[in-house]
C-alpha cells in the first residue's frame, strides 16, 4: 500500500524506504519512516496530494506519492 | 568608527524571516545580487548596544544545508567559508513556532559546522491560539544556545534578539548532534585521511554539488584513499543523517515542548477546503487573477498616462526652453523618452508585487501552486509557473521578475524564455489598428468577427508560450534535480510594512537593473530615426520645401488642411491657414526626414525580406522601431505618413489608402493584416523585456536567443500565412 492508496481524511504510518530512495526533501520535511501521515485535500485529474505528515503539512506530485509504502494506522499500533 | 559584526539571518521559508529583517533594518537594507548569479542578496545595518553594529545579511530560506537550488547553495557557500567577508560571526535561525520540530532539523546542522547560533522562534504571540507550551531555559541547555521568543508582527522580542546578538561571543559553538554516527569507519577513514579539517564541512563538501572557496572539492577526489562510495550510498547516507537529527530533535523536544491539540484552534483545515476545492478553488483564483488584472491592465492606466503626458510636457519643454540643436533632441527625444521608455513601467510593476506579496505573505500562493501544478505539468512546468506566466498578459517585465518564486532553476528558465509569447498590453493597439482595417464586420454566432480575432490571438500567444515551454523542456540540458515537493504554510494576514518593501525593492530592482540597457537603446533608436548620412535627409527642408512650392501638398497633407480648416471660423480662416500649412508642411520634412535616416535606410534594406510577407519598407520601418516597444508602430506609422496625429481613426483611414506598388491592391488586405498581426503576435519586440531577461539570467545568452529565435518564428508563421492567403 502507497500514499496514494489513500483517500482524504485516511491516515497511516509511512513505511520504511526499501527498494524507493524519495528525493532528501521529503525527509526534511518531515516524511521519516515511523510517522503518521493524513491525506488531506486531492487536487483533481491526478494532481498533487496535500498531506499532513509529522505536523508538516506538504503538497507532493503522485509520482513521489505512489512509491512510498505506508502502513494501515492500526496494525502499526500493534507493533 | 563603531565595531561591526556579520549577522547571518537563516531559516526555512514561511518563517516570518524577512518579516524580522525588515523589523531589524528597517529602510537601512539594500537588495542586490551575488555576483555571478541571480540570487537575490539582502542585507542591512541594525545598531546593538555598546555601540556595536550588526551587519545584517538576509540568507535564502533553506529547509537543510542539502542543496537542490542556487538560492540553497548560496547558504552553504557562506556558511563554510571563513574567508568571505560575509562570514558571520553569529547566525540567527529563525524558527516558527508551530514547526519548531522541522525548523531545528536546519538548527543541528548549522551547529556541527561550529558557528554559534541563536533560535530565533517567531511567531510567538500564537503560541497560547495554537496550544503550544515552551520550556525555555530547559530547551536553551538542550539546545546548548540562547533562545529570543519574537512576534515580528507584534513586535515583541526584538530587542531581546539584538541583546543576544550583541553578547554573541558568550554563546556556545559546539555541535549537537554527531553526525558521524550514521557510518562510524566512514568517518573515521575521512578523519585519517583528513586530520585538519573539520569531518562535517568534509561530509557537506562530498555530499553538496556546489563551489566552496575555502576547502576545494579536488583534494577529495585525488585522495581517495579514505573509500570513496557511490551516490546511491551518499543517499542513503543522508537519509540516515536526517533520521538521526530528527531523533534527536524529538528526543529534545519532549522534555520542553508541548502541544495541547484541544486547546488548538485554527482555521486552516476550514479555509483550505475552500481555497483549495475542486471547484471553488479554481473560481476563486479566477476572481483573484481578475482583480490582479483589472489593477495591472486598467488602473495602471492612470498613473502611465500621467506619466506620459508629463514626459512629452518635459520633452516640449526643453526643446522650446533650451537653444536648438543636436544636443537638445538629444535630451528631449533619446534621453527623456528613453526615461520616461522606463518610468512608464513602474506603476503596473508595483501593482503586480504589491499583489504577489499578499498572495505569498497571507500562504495563498502555495495554494495556487498545488491547485495549477497538474495543468503545468505536461508542459515540463509546476504550478509555480501560472502566475508569471499569465501576469505576461499584462507586460511581461513585471511577469518576468516574478519568476524569482520558482525554485527550480530549468522551470524558472524556461518560464523566462516563453512568457514573451503571451499577448502583453503593448501588442494591444497594433492589433486593434490592424483587426479594425482587415476583419470584416460581420458575426459569427452572436460574436463578431473582430472579437473574435482578437481572443484568437490571445489564444495563440498562450498556446505558443506553452507549446515552446515543451519543447524547451526537451531540449535544454540542464540539470533538473528538484523534485514537486512545497509546504503549505499556515494563513497570515499580510502585514503592510512587508508588502509595500517588497513592491518597492521590485521597482528599485527593475529601474537600476533594467533601465541603463532600456536607456542606452531608446538612445541608439533615437539616433538612428534621427539622423541620416544621405544628402536628402541633410536637405530635407529645402527638398521638401520646394517640392510643395512647385508640386503642392501631398493629397494626405491637403486632406488634412481641409480637415482642420473645417474647424474653424471663417472669420478665423485666413489667419489660421498659414498655421496650418506650416504643421503640414513640418509633418512632411519629419516624413521626409525619417524616410531618409538610418532607421529609414535600413527600413529599405530590408524590404526585400519584408515583401514576401506583404509589407513594404514603411511596415519595415514600423517593424525596426518596435523593437523599442511594441507599441511605436501606430505612432511610427503616422510620422511616415505624415498624420500629424496619432487619432486612430486618422491613422486607420490613411493606412487603408495606402495602395502595394507590386500588385496595386491595398497594402493592409486580408493577407498582410494577418501576416502582420501573427509577426507581432510571435516576435521578440521589447527592448525593456530583453533588459530584464539579461539581468534575472545574468547573461546575453538567452535574451539573444529569445530575440533571434522567437523573431525567426515569427517571420516564418507570418510568410507562410501571406502566401497561402494572398
Amino acid at each position: 500500500m502507497t500514499i496514494t492508496d489513500l483517500k482524504p481524511g485516511e491516515i497511516a504510518i509511512i513505511d520504511e524506504f526499501e527498494a524507493y530512495m524519495p528525493p532528501i526533501k521529503l525527509l526534511e520535511l518531515g516524511c521519516l519512516p515511523g510517522s503518521s501521515i493524513e491525506i488531506l485535500i486531492e487536487a483533481p485529474i491526478n494532481g498533487p496530494i496535500y498531506v499532513n505528515v509529522n505536523g508538516s503539512h506538504i503538497a507532493i506530485r503522485r509520482t513521489v506519492a505512489s512509491q512510498i509504502g505506508v502502513l494501515p494506522f492500526k496494525s502499526a499500533e500493534h507493533e | 568608527m563603531s565595531k561591526s559584526i556579520n549577522v547571518a539571518l537563516i531559516g526555512n521559508p514561511n518563517t516570518g524571516k524577512t518579516s524580522i529583517f525588515n523589523e531589524l533594518t528597517g529602510l537601512n537594507q539594500k537588495v542586490g545580487n551575488y555576483p555571478g548569479i541571480t540570487v537575490e542578496k539582502k542585507e542591512g545595518i541594525c545598531k546593538l548596544s555598546r555601540g556595536l553594529r550588526a551587519h545584517i545579511i538576509d540568507l535564502p530560506g533553506t529547509y537543510s544545508l542539502n542543496t537542490t537550488s542556487l538560492d540553497e547553495s548560496v547558504v552553504v557557500e557562506l556558511l563554510m567559508n571563513k574567508n568571505d567577508k560575509d562570514f558571520p560571526e553569529v547566525v540567527v535561525l529563525i524558527s516558527d513556532v508551530e514547526n519548531l520540530k522541522r525548523n531545528l532539523l536546519l538548527y543541528t546542522q548549522i551547529k556541527d559546522l561550529k558557528i554559534p547560533v541563536i533560535l530565533a522562534i517567531n511567531m510567538a504571540d500564537r503560541m497560547l491560539r495554537k496550544g503550544i507550551k515552551i520550556d525555555v531555559p530547559q530547551l536553551e541547555k538542550d539546545l546548548d544556545t540562547r533562545i529570543a521568543l519574537i512576534s515580528a508582527r507584534k513586535k515583541t522580542g526584538i530587542d531581546e534578539l539584538k541583546e543576544l546578538m550583541a553578547n554573541y561571543q558568550t554563546l556556545s559553538n559546539q555541535p549537537v548532534v554527531d553526525a558521524s554516527r550514521i557510518a562510524p569507519d566512514y568517518f573515521d577513514r575521512l578523519k585519517l585521511a583528513f586530520p585538519n579539517e573539520d569531518l562535517y564541512k568534509l561530509w557537506l563538501v562530498i555530499t553538496q554539488d556546489t563551489n566552496f572557496g575555502e576547502i576545494d572539492k579536488k583534494p577529495l577526489e585525488e585522495k581517495s584513499d579514505f573509500g570513496t562510495l557511490s551516490n546511491a550510498e551518499l543517499k542513503r547516507l543522508q537519509h540516515k543523517e536526517t533520521i538521526v537529527r530528527y531523533q534527536f530533535i524529538n528526543n529534545v523536544l519532549k522534555q520542553s515542548y508541548e502541544v495541547d491539540l484541544h486547546a488548538a484552534k485554527g482555521l486552516r483545515a476550514t479555509v483550505d477546503k475552500i481555497l483549495m476545492h475542486k471547484v471553488f478553488g479554481y473560481l476563486i483564483f479566477f476572481l483573484i487573477l481578475l482583480l490582479i488584472f483589472q489593477a495591472i491592465y486598467d488602473w495602471s492606466s492612470y498613473p502611465m498616462d500621467f506619466i506620459d503626458e508629463q514626459f512629452a510636457a518635459l520633452g516640449q519643454w526643453v526643446k522650446t526652453t533650451l537653444p536648438s540643436g543636436v544636443f537638445t533632441d538629444l535630451i528631449a527625444e533619446g534621453i527623456l523618452a528613453g526615461i520616461a521608455g522606463i518610468v512608464i513601467f513602474i506603476p503596473q510593476i508595483a501593482f503586480l508585487f504589491f499583489f504577489i506579496a499578499i498572495l505569498e505573505e497571507s500562504g495563498y500562493m502555495s495554494r495556487v501552486v498545488f491547485l495549477m501544478d497538474r495543468l503545468m505539468r505536461p508542459f515540463g512546468l509546476s504550478g509555480k509557473s501560472i502566475v508569471p506566466l499569465i501576469s505576461g498578459a499584462a507586460c511581461a517585465i513585471p511577469a518576468i521578475m516574478a519568476t524569482r518564486n520558482i525554485t527550480n532553476w530549468k522551470e524558472r528558465l524556461i518560464t523566462i524564455l516563453v512568457t514573451p509569447f503571451v499577448t502583453c498590453s503593448a501588442r494591444l493597439p497594433v492589433y486593434l489598428i490592424i483587426i479594425a482595417l482587415v476583419i470584416p464586420a460581420g458575426t459569427f454566432l452572436g460574436f463578431s468577427y473582430q472579437a473574435l480575432t482578437l481572443l484568437l490571438l490571445y489564444f495563440v500567444g498562450f498556446a505558443a508560450a506553452l507549446l515552446s515551454a515543451k519543447i524547451l523542456h526537451h531540449t535544454l540540458k540542464l540539470s533538473n534535480r528538484q523534485f514537486f515537493v512545497m509546504e503549505m504554510p499556515s494563513y497570515k494576514v499580510p502585514r503592510i510594512k512587508d508588502v509595500l518593501f517588497a513592491a518597492v525593492e521590485k521597482t528599485k530592482s527593475f529601474v537600476y537593473g533594467a533601465g541603463k540597457i532600456i536607456l542606452a537603446i531608446a538612445i541608439v533608436l533615437w539616433f538612428l530615426g534621427s539622423n541620416g548620412y544621405r544628402q536628402e535627409f541633410k536637405n530635407a527642408e529645402e527638398l521638401v520645401t520646394e517640392r510643395i512650392n512647385t508640386e503642392g501638398f501631398s493629397t494626405q497633407s491637403q486632406q488634412y488642411i481641409d480637415s482642420q480648416l473645417a474647424e474653424v471660423t471663417t472669420a478665423e480662416r485666413y489667419t489660421q491657414l498659414l498655421q496650418i500649412q506650416e504643421n503640414a508642411k513640418q509633418q512632411e520634412i519629419a516624413s521626409f526626414k525619417l524616410e531618409h535616416s538610418y532607421i529609414g535606410v535600413m527600413g529599405k534594406f530590408i524590404e526585400p525580406m519584408v515583401q514576401p510577407l506583404g509589407y513594404d519598407w514603411k511596415i519595415g520601418i514600423a517593424v525596426l522601431t518596435s523593437f523599442a516597444a511594441r507599441e511605436v508602430f501606430v505612432s511610427t506609422l503616422s510620422t511616415i505618413y505624415s498624420v500629424g496625429s496619432e487619432e486612430e481613426d486618422t491613422i486607420k483611414h490613411r493606412m487603408a489608402m495606402e495602395v502595394n506598388v507590386g500588385n496595386n491592391k491595398p497594402l493592409f488586405n486580408f493577407a498582410s493584416g494577418i501576416s502582420l498581426l501573427l509577426f507581432y503576435a510571435f516576435a521578440m519586440q521589447c527592448m525593456s523585456t530583453l533588459a530584464i531577461v539579461k539581468k534575472e539570467t545574468n547573461s546575453w545568452k538567452w535574451p539573444m536567443m529569445q530575440l533571434v529565435g522567437m523573431t525567426l518564428f515569427a517571420y516564418l508563421v507570418a510568410l507562410l500565412a501571406y502566401q497561402i492567403l494572398q
